[in-house]
């Protein structure tokens, strides 16, 4: 009774309710492999860092970070810049509107990244948690479970999903791309090879550039992943060995009852 | 009705005289820990303690959110981003708070699903079986109110279809709706009473609990034979029962654990996996998503309200015998509602003389097959109504109801149950071998 229970327990864990199926026609998702997937993962600073650069030399043109306030950047488990490299960082590549002074004043580090500068732009801060509807196949979920696929594979795949074609709607411009729902996208491509040149000479073709602005905007969603996942596997460790306590336990109190020895 | 013949607490120092005389409370808590518990139960009977865990969980977890949290549309959704980011541990406290929810659904289905295989609604325990129904309203009630607070586009949009079943009522729907949302549409007024009973109802669950408890400790647990405890005499008693401290405690809470380990792996490494990702765009009343699904507990029903389309006939025929008032609308509302009043009527429904489903040899396929439809629901009240899935849903809902309206009335009058122990005691030895208990 309770190893069919189990089962079907686990049957409808397993049904989630994720936004399983995108409308009209989902696009192709490509699985990437990420450092930080799989219990044990871990962000990759310098990846964060580079990932930093694309975001900054591309991406802010149009769209914003609001949820993130510059500081985090200096946090360990993120892209663990120095304090100077933040205060830099904020100083030189932002500006905020303060209301003290009603003027605008170069970025601090207690001060959140501005808000998308382009309207039609979303807010990038959660990208990687709000697209990460692939519940496939038949919203099982099993994609996500077993490979991991979620909202950097987008990322990664609309990026770098672009096919050249585009048309004209109601005077919008529309480009095609293979991972966009419905095959169409208003935002023109964003990256191309070697448009961001890294410090150290890190490769920086459109597949790199890609998957390192979506770690990025990963640790942007999810800051607080590695600290998570390191509570995770102490909840797991210290519940097993109270697991298996607690049936020593059991098994001892309860075998007189069952008119056993007692080993 | 008599309880279970059993010792009682005895007061022995001056002190613990001096306040038994005036508040008999350790007594109290003595009689309810050393209560006489059927020995033979099974791993199946240890839900309520994983219930009682997620309802602690669920208010601890939550009263921290509520001191970093702030109702309002304009920072709701904010705020809950401000819990993920800044507050010291606010992501674990979130996360153990979303998908404590779940555990707590997960729970209570198997905690219905073994009431319902053992028969413990059959008499005397139809209050225990209504009080837990109620609560599981309540749960309902309680868990959708908290999934709109984070003011994501679920939240907006799943209000705003829930809220919308009301109105489906005729005459005088649209005025109950408005009175539910404090307005026109889910807005700041909605939000905010959903956050004054989302903080309310949890203790009232509580005190259910109190009395869902009492109730059963009344009557004495059900146990996997439904034979009832002897209760002659106090020996008598003995040999079908151990107290539930320390005995079933330790076993409970050692299933506890190993169902916690699974629980912080979720928690820990995929805590987002059971909810929906749109929940992480902020609440907008211009852009309505492509598809509006409720949480996975809510799935089955979902199915349900809507399984029933105007081409369906019990619905045109409903239509013109009610000369029109009630639509396909209406009609999946009543046939939502009425799944969990059929359900709560389980102990009127059911005509078998034998309680528990393993003497049952054809009740059991049906239940088996109620179990995974039941399964099957939630599935395809995930997926669009479209193509083949309104068809499944259809058949799944028929089931539902076929299963308590005629399946379980008739069941009891043709089916030949098998032989049943005498005693829990025989059903125990039978399964532990002979040896006797030693003297205490």
């Amino acid at each position: 009774m309770f190893k069919k229970l189990a089962i079907s327990a686990v049957a409808a864990l397993t049904l989630s309710t994720g936004g399983a199926m995108a409308a009209g026609g989902a696009g192709y998702v490509k699985d990437v492999d990420f450092s930080f997937e799989g219990p044990f993962g871990k962000f990759d600073e310098a990846q964060l860092q580079r990932g930093l650069q694309v975001f900054t030399e591309g991406c802010a043109s149009c769209h914003g970070l609001q949820y993130v306030p510059f500081r985090t950047l200096g946090d360990e488990g993120g892209p663990h810049f120095s304090e100077a490299e933040v205060i830099a960082y904020a100083e030189q590549n932002f500006e905020v509107y303060d209301e003290a002074l009603d003027d605008f004043r170069p970025a601090k580090p207690t001060d959140h990244f501005p808000v998308s500068g382009f309207e039609g732009a979303p807010d990038l801060s959660l990208i990687a948690k709000n697209r990460a509807g692939f519940h496939g196949p038949y919203g099982t979920g099993i994609n996500q479970l077993v490979k991991g696929m979620g909202g950097p594979e987008y990322i990664y795949s609309v990026l770098t999903g672009y096919t050249g074609e585009t048309k004209e709607e109601a005077g919008t411009l529309f480009y095609e791309n293979k991972a966009f729902p419905g095959g169409w996208i208003a935002m023109p491509p964003p990256l191309s090879d070697e448009q961001v040149e890294y410090a150290g000479g890190h490769a920086n073709d459109l597949s790199h550039l890609s998957k390192d602005v979506s770690a990025f905007l990963m640790w942007t969603a999810e800051p607080k992943m590695m600290d998570r996942k390191h509570a995770g596997l102490t909840g797991v460790i210290f519940l097993t060995v109270l697991s298996v306590l607690l049936y020593l336990t059991n098994k001892r109190i309860w075998a007189p009852i069952k008119g056993k020895k007692i080993g | 009705m008599a309880g279970i013949p059993h010792d009682h607490y005895e007061p022995k120092s001056g002190g613990e005289k001096w306040l038994h005389s005036r508040l008999p409370i350790v007594g109290l808590l003595y009689d309810t820990i050393m209560i006489p518990t059927p020995k033979n139960l099974n791993w199946m009977w240890i839900w309520g303690i994983v219930l009682t865990f997620c309802l602690a969980l669920q208010i601890i977890t939550g009263i921290v959110l509520v001191m970093h949290y702030t109702p309002h549309v304009d920072y709701a959704f904010a705020s809950v981003e401000h819990i993920m980011r800044n507050v010291n541990g606010g992501h674990m406290i979130r996360y153990l708070h979303m998908n404590g929810a779940s555990l707590f659904f997960l729970a209570v289905y198997a905690h219905i699903f073994r009431g319902l295989y053992y028969g413990s609604y059959k008499a005397p325990r139809e209050i225990t079986w209504i009080i837990g129904m109620l609560i599981y309203l309540l749960m309902m009630g309680t868990a959708f109110m908290g999934y709109v607070l984070p003011w994501g586009q679920m939240s907006f949009w799943g209000a705003t279809v829930i809220t919308g079943l009301f109105g489906a009522i005729p005459f005088i729907g649209e005025p109950i709706q408005t009175w539910l949302l404090g307005g026109p549409a889910v807005d700041n007024a909605t939000l905010n009473r959903f956050f004054s009973l989302h903080y309310l109802l949890p203790f009232v669950i509580a005190a259910l609990v109190a009395v869902h408890i009492w109730a059963f400790h009344t009557t004495g647990n059900n146990n996997p034979t439904g034979v009832e405890v002897r209760r002659g005499s106090k020996a008598e008693a003995e040999k079908d029962t151990v107290p539930f401290w320390p005995y079933f405690v330790i076993k409970d809470l050692f299933a506890l654990a190993v169902i916690l380990v699974v629980f912080f792996a979720v928690v820990g490494f995929m805590p987002n996996y059971l909810g929906h990702p749109d929940n992480y765009i902020e609440a907008n009343a211009l852009a309505t998503p492509a598809h509006i699904v409720p949480e996975w507990y809510f799935l089955p029903f979902y199915a349900i309200l809507r399984a029933f389309t105007d081409d369906v006939w019990v619905v045109m025929f409903a239509s013109w015998i009610s000369g029109g008032i009630i639509d396909a609308k209406f009609f999946g509302v009543l046939a939502m509602f009425g799944a969990i009043v059929v359900m709560a009527l389980t102990p009127w429904l059911d005509t078998s003389m034998v309680r528990s489903g393993r003497y049952r040899p054809m009740f059991k396929w049906w239940y088996w097959v109620f179990v995974v439809n039941f399964v099957m629901l939630t599935w395809v009240g995930a997926m669009p109504a479209e193509g083949i899935y309104p068809y499944i849903a259809l058949l799944g809902s028929t089931y539902w109801f076929a299963f308590f309206l005629v399946i379980l009335p008739l069941l009891g009058v043709i089916e030949k149950p098998l032989a049943q122990p005498e005693t829990i005691e025989e059903d125990f030895k039978a399964h532990y071998g002979k040896a006797e208990m030693p003297a205490e």
